[in-house]
């Protein structure tokens, strides 16, 4: 799984971030951008219905920041 | 700075002072200093302008004017009205849309009940009123909250359709609304604030049916003012700028309405921009709309640059940092987000020229954050 470690990027650098990343992963395979950004658990949804992409969840990264996984559909 | 004036498009933060309301702020200042609790001919000079004001003010509602209470402000009136009904049923329970406004919901987190409901709303962001009504029949409920359109996307909310089980009240918070659309019929409880409808700013107004059982929750006497010295000559000029704004809204409303339609449609056209709320059952004079990529401050700092004055949702705009909750209570996209107010007096050409400032901004932030 790709990880991209946005933890100190303020609201929208998280999604930029995920959009820039989102070619280097295969059709079906899974992407994370790890936030602390509170807008980014709103966002990270959002932007994947805007994109048609499937929003898998949010967990916890080891240091307990928030993950949000994203599957690539498209 | 820019020495073309600034177009402002944030009516729904204040509007400016209603020509109306000017004249007879000037004149009361004059006229009702005294205290009208007092005998005086002064004091009497007093009373017969704020019995104006509640009479002009009962009228615009839809109430009596002893249904009527002057407050400091709009948060005042919320606050008051709501937990005046709680009070008054016994059950601090309240049930509430999940896009009500942060006045709302800080009267309903200030006493804590296991009984507290937030109903969540459709994508855009309207209540389903069958959910609304089945969570007021929960034990503990003591009211309902929900708003008559919604201050961040002007959706309408179908309050008449909320036929509540017996004895629990109905609390409207219609400060988005009054000045711009016909108020709903079904409330128990209504709070207003002038400073959105061109009246001045520090009136808000509370407006409590007859029948409906409420006790001031704050000290002092169970009348609907607010206790302290009245701000007579404030709450008339604000009676006097809703009677004004009531007598023009059906013309300013159809006139705001095409315009917002227009800027709905510029909005769309942009690339990966989602407007936001109902496009048809909203209020006439506000839209809002995320763009993907976009900082809310760096949209609000480039509007102004080009000389729009707009409000943001958006988190990196906001003084909790947290981003909106109506937004994110919609699902929709939460940075990047402009809320547009229009004025009763903004042009079409201001509006030409406010969609292609918005196109020209997106397209420099995006191109400088490399997407």
């Amino acid at each position: 799984m790709v990880e991209l470690d946005c933890r100190d990027q303020p609201c929208p650098r998280p999604i930029i971030e995920l959009a820039k990343a989102l070619p280097s992963v295969e059709v079906g395979g899974l992407l994370a951008v790890v936030a602390r950004d509170p807008a980014a658990r709103h966002d990270v949804p959002a932007w994947c219905r805007l994109r048609e992409q499937e929003y898998v969840g949010e967990e916890l990264a080891d240091d307990g920041v928030p993950r949000y996984v994203v599957r690539r559909l498209s | 700075m820019s020495s073309t004036p600034e177009v402002y498009l944030d009516s729904a933060s204040a509007q400016r002072l209603h020509p109306a309301a000017r004249e007879t702020l000037l004149a009361a200042l004059d006229r009702g200093y005294a205290d009208p609790r007092r005998l005086h001919g002064a004091g009497r000079d007093a009373r017969l302008l704020l019995d104006n004001a509640r009479a002009v003010v009962a009228e615009c509602l839809g109430a009596r004017p002893d249904e009527i209470g002057f407050t400091g402000s709009g948060t005042d009136a919320v606050h008051r009205g709501l937990l005046g009904l709680t009070a008054a049923t016994g059950r601090d329970g309240i049930v509430h849309s999940a896009v009500e406004h942060s006045s709302v919901l800080h009267a309903v987190q200030w006493r804590g009940s296991p009984a507290h409901a937030s109903v969540p709303v459709d994508a855009a962001g309207r209540i389903d009123p069958a959910a609304v009504i089945e969570a007021a029949k929960g034990p503990g409920v003591g009211a309902v909250a929900v708003q008559a359109a919604n201050q961040e996307v002007g959706t309408l909310q179908p309050v008449d359709e909320l036929d509540l089980p017996g004895g629990v009240p109905l609390f409207v918070d219609a400060a988005a609304a009054i000045g711009h659309v016909a108020l709903p019929d079904r409330w128990d409880a209504l709070a207003g604030s002038a400073h959105k409808w061109g009246g001045p700013p520090g009136v808000g107004v509370l407006a409590v049916r007859r029948p409906t059982r409420w006790t001031t929750p704050f000290p002092g006497d169970d009348g609907l003012d607010q206790p302290g010295f009245p701000n007579v000559p404030a709450a008339l000029a604000a009676a006097a700028a809703l009677q004004a704004v009531i007598g023009e809204r059906v013309e300013v409303a159809a006139r705001q309405f095409a315009q917002v339609a227009r800027i709905r449609s510029a909005a769309a056209e942009l690339p990966d921009t989602e407007v936001v709320g109902d496009p048809d059952a909203r209020l006439p004079h506000l839209v809002t709309f995320s763009c993907l990529y976009v900082g809310g401050d760096e949209i609000v700092t480039a509007l102004a640059a080009r000389g729009f004055g707009i409000a943001s949702g958006s988190a990196c705009t906001a003084s909790t940092l947290e981003p909106s909750h109506v937004l994110a209570a919609m699902g929709a996209l939460t940075h990047g987000n402009v809320r547009v107010s229009l004025t009763p007096d903004t042009t079409d050409d201001e509006v030409e020229a406010f969609c292609a400032a918005l196109a020209d901004s997106v397209h420099d932030i995006r191109e400088r954050a490399g997407v």
